[in-house]
């Protein structure tokens, strides 16, 4: 299934550098910047366990 | 001398943004002084130590933490640097929570809220962005991955994730895409058109985009896939589907790939893919020796052949730049006639790291070995920090240069040092380099340049000699930047300036052959 992009009215989401959220800005398209902030201490292997934990969640309660 | 670390908990800010901090702070200290901000990661750490910037408060700060490092004269003088950074850092998040509605507090908020098609521009840390991606894609975002660092298997799965869900995943280090005449990235202001674009390298879109823009072309849509796509592992699955969007894109009418040459079966697979589009191609294996006609599809050799063979397709007629080669070899005479006899080699400085290789295949074509530090013969293999071997190509935007650093799009300055060992190197006839100009790149890149080439003037006038420097500026006559005026900066420092980096390539060995 496709997901249409070309051509339909589109916004931007921006997550990291302040700079490419200006400049889609300032090119006129709607865009809007995520305020990301470092998860879990930003300890990577705790994060997995955490997603791993999250989709098993999700599964169960799709099944 | 003085160091000084203030450790701000619980602040994160992208490291781009703090590198670009960094140099604009560095300047606050005077001249002996040094100036970092960085968040406090193992091997943030271990970058300040080694800059000799680390105490023991930055020694203490964690992942999640600023640290803020100094080496100053004064207390005062640490203070006041302070000040300063502290100040852009909170006038720029000020700016932003003014403007209503711009901001998210999650993926899934910004998803949620963001109306029509979504398209998402990730430039996280590399170790958290596949995260990030993942949750995107599953909200219906179409995703370009800028961050580099991001691992083989996560490219793989999040790029088989958008396969199945219809969506484009450009990337990881896809630096540049034009989607809706929206620039994304380092990209440049283009008019829309026929010619549609799927790249396997950033600079390498730039170039052929802004070729064709600026000899009255236009684009459709401009999408990258990131280096990796086209290897034997990924196997070309983000390729696959940009060639099938483009060619069932109404809009499109002449299809335009653009990438290293791929492994064998790949290549295979995306001849065949596009042999059945029922559309002209255009396809560039930069670095491949084929040049020919196989059907609908056009193989040839070089960016700037790649822009003139979509133009002639796309009937724009007449352009110039096949044309300008037939006065290279008297500008290359006059240009010698400065020289002293022991100059002969060139030596190529690049930001752009596809505009450094395509300089290497052309050099290497006319002057034979080219050693480089991205050179893919063991032979001519050299490190980037190493002192340049006869004819030398850098790409500048490699790691060995940009740890702890702004990429040198970003930050040009990063070349100063280079360029002027580079032209008081006796034997060095000609220094050859680009210029990015678009959004996300510097805003004066050319000015930067200029001041380079006329300070090694200076030091070359000195020594009783010059060295011929040669530029080509790679973007959009449109762009913010003024394309006319940075050449003319260019020009005013006696820079031959020419209208692409094949040109600039090719006059550089007539140069020093």
């Amino acid at each position: 299934m496709e997901k249409k992009l070309f051509d339909e009215p589109m916004t931007v989401i921006n997550l990291g550098l302040p700079g490419f959220f200006d400049s889609v800005k300032g090119q006129g398209a709607p865009c809007i910047h995520v305020d990301w902030k470092l998860p879990a201490g930003g300890d990577v292997r705790l994060l997995e366990i955490l997603d791993r934990l999250h989709e098993m969640e999700e599964a169960e309660q799709n099944a | 001398m003085i160091i000084k670390n203030i450790v701000q908990k619980n602040s994160y800010y992208d490291s781009a943004t703090l590198m670009l901090l960094s140099s604009q702070v560095a300047k606050e200290v005077g001249p002996d002084g040094d100036a970092a901000v960085m968040m406090g990661s193992d091997m943030n750490r271990e970058i300040l130590e080694k800059s000799g910037l680390l105490a023991d408060e930055g020694r203490a700060a964690g992942p999640n933490d600023l640290i803020f490092a100094f080496r100053a004269a004064t207390e005062a003088e640490a203070d006041a640097a302070y000040a300063a950074a502290q100040e852009t850092l909170n006038s720029r998040s000020a700016k932003m929570r003014s403007e209503e509605n711009v901001m998210a507090h999650s993926v899934e908020e910004a998803a949620e809220r963001a109306e029509g098609a979504k398209m998402a521009v990730v430039s996280l840390p590399g170790q958290y962005a596949a995260r990030e991606v993942k949750k995107l894609l599953k909200a219906d975002c179409h995703v370009l991955l800028f961050s580099d660092n991001v691992s083989l298997q996560d490219e793989i799965a999040l790029k088989k994730l958008a396969v199945e869900r219809g969506l484009l995943m450009m990337g990881p280090d896809c630096g540049t895409a034009v989607v809706n005449g929206v620039g994304l990235g380092f990209a440049n202001t283009l008019r829309r058109g026929p010619i549609g674009i799927a790249a396997g390298s950033g600079t390498g879109l730039q170039e052929v985009m802004t070729l064709i823009h600026n000899y009255g072309g236009g684009i459709s849509q401009a999408l990258g896939t990131g280096g990796r796509d086209l290897s034997g592992a990924v196997g070309g699955l983000m390729m696959e589907q940009c060639i099938r969007l483009l060619a069932e894109d109404p809009k499109t009418e002449i299809v335009v790939v653009i990438s290293k040459p791929p492994e064998k079966p790949v290549a295979d697979r995306m001849m065949a893919q596009l042999s059945g589009i029922g559309k002209p191609a255009v396809v560039c294996f930069l670095g491949g020796d084929q040049e020919e006609v196989i059907g609908n599809i056009h193989v040839v050799r070089t960016l700037e052949d790649t822009a003139c063979e979509a133009l002639a397709l796309a009937g724009v007629a007449g352009n110039p730049l096949k044309a300008a080669y037939e006065s290279l070899p008297d500008i290359a005479e006059t240009c010698r006639a400065k020289l002293t006899d022991g100059q002969k080699y060139v030596r190529g400085l690049f930001c752009g790291g596809t505009l450094a290789y395509e300089a290497m295949l052309i050099l290497s074509d006319k002057l034979g070995g080219i050693h480089s530090n991205i050179s893919h013969d063991p032979d001519l293999l050299i490190a980037g920090t190493d002192a340049s071997v006869a004819h030398t190509v850098l790409d500048l935007g490699d790691d060995a240069f940009t740890v702890g650093r702004p990429h040198p799009m970003i930050e040009p300055a990063l070349r100063a040092e280079r360029l002027v060992q580079e032209a008081l190197d006796p034997e060095t006839a000609v220094v050859l380099i680009d210029v990015e100009t678009g959004y996300g790149s510097h805003e004066d890149p050319a000015g930067v340049a200029a001041e380079e080439i006329a300070e090694a003037r200076k030091k070359l006038a000195e020594a009783g000699r010059d060295v011929v420097f040669v530029c080509s500026v790679c973007g959009s006559v449109d762009d913010f930047q003024g394309y006319a005026a940075q050449e003319d900066k260019l020009r005013s420092v006696g820079a031959v300036v020419l209208e692409s980096n094949a040109q600039a390539s090719t006059l550089a060995a007539l140069i020093a052959r």
